[in-house]
């Protein structure tokens, strides 16, 4: 995996075979002007968490898009499979009473 | 020299150092090493050109013979801009233009923070807005300092190359004339040399971390501000920059 230092394309690492060095990639979350969570919206590279806020700020928030960023280096995010889909998705396609929609929702409730 | 003349020629300085750094750092789009480098370049060079219509479109007012901001920038000859040495030099590698772009930056966010407090309300609304931009740039430039400086031995010996070079220029962001002495008179603008402690202590700061010397020279190149004499790269550097202009006078999108 590629760490820190294999930003710069000089730093001896192994002597042996040529690797391709490249700054790792980080996902990148914002939280817009009204919205309340953070959404992904898209990735780029940098060689450390500042610099890849300071990237994401300039990359992603230009038209005035955010009030927050996050970013998680993309090694680090953990995702299903897309092989698993049947086993984890399908079953719950039939069960319909999960929705919450056979209660009367009491007025002085409001908006849910 | 008058106050009215003195503040023109002062106008003249910050948004001539604007746009001629505006237009080098600019010069990297579609060049820079990396895509996030590029963008983050190209915002900074449009935050630079963006204040430049503010400082030259106040100085066109306060001159009153009719120019516009765009007269002033498009029609005027390399005699006559009032932008440091440092601003107009050359971009060089990318180690370079970053070099150049935090020893200004941190002159200029020390400057702007004084002139947030300018006794013209108009200069003090220019630079409250221009200030929080250019502590974004000032921290950018910083860390791309400090990283590259304290980085590999390629990158640390272009670094302290571009500092050799590039500290000759430093200095005149500093001095005094008759123009500071009138605006610092009328509380308009801070002496120049009045910021140079603070600047001192930043950049000292900043080249310690990033492991990079400080040449022991104070000597420094003059001629810019005053216009007396630029170097060779302004001309040519007008030359494209202008270049539509002269060619299609008026032309407009």
């Amino acid at each position: 995996m590629s760490s820190p230092n294999s930003a710069y394309p000089d730093t001896p690492e192994q002597a042996m075979k040529p690797k391709r060095h490249e700054w790792p990639l980080w996902e990148v979350f914002i939280r817009g002007q009204h919205g309340m969570s953070h959404r992904h919206v898209g990735s780029l590279h940098a060689p450390d968490a500042d610099m890849a806020v300071k990237n994401a700020r300039d990359v992603y928030t230009r038209r005035n898009e955010g009030v927050s960023i996050w970013v998680v280096e993309a090694r680090h995010i953990a995702a299903s499979s897309p092989s698993e889909k049947g086993p984890l998705y399908e079953p719950s396609e039939s069960k319909v009473y999960r929705h919450p929609t056979f209660f009367d929702i009491p007025e002085e409730v409001g908006a849910m | 020299m008058t106050r009215d003349m003195a503040f023109f020629e002062f106008l003249l300085r910050m948004g001539d150092n604007t746009l001629v750094l505006g237009h080098r750092v600019s010069e990297w789009c579609g060049h820079a090493p990396v895509l996030e480098e590029d963008i983050a370049l190209a915002n900074t060079a449009l935050d630079l050109i963006g204040q430049t219509q503010m400082w030259l479109g106040l100085a066109g007012e306060v001159e009153g013979q009719g120019r516009s901001a765009d007269d002033l920038a498009m029609l005027r000859d390399a005699w006559d801009f009032r932008n440091v040495l440092l601003a107009e030099q050359p971009n060089g590698d990318f180690g370079q233009t970053m070099m150049r772009q935090y020893l200004f930056d941190q002159a200029h966010v020390l400057l702007l923070e004084k002139l947030a407090g300018s006794s013209d309300e108009r200069v003090a609304a220019i630079a409250a807005k221009s200030v929080k931009e250019v502590a974004y740039h000032v921290e950018r430039s910083r860390d791309t300092v400090i990283g590259l400086g304290d980085g590999t031995s390629e990158s640390h010996r272009r670094m302290q190359a571009a500092l050799d070079l590039l500290w000759p220029y430093a200095g005149e962001m500093f001095t005094d004339d008759e123009v500071s002495g009138i605006m610092a008179g009328e509380g308009i603008a801070p002496e120049p040399s009045s910021l140079r402690a603070a600047w001192d202590a930043a950049v000292q700061q900043t080249m310690s971390e990033a492991t990079l010397v400080i040449p022991d020279s104070d000597f420094a190149h003059a001629g810019g501000k005053t216009g007396f004499r630029h170097t060779e790269h302004l001309g040519h550097m007008l030359t494209q920059m202008q270049w539509l202009q002269r060619a299609y006078p008026g032309a407009r999108w």
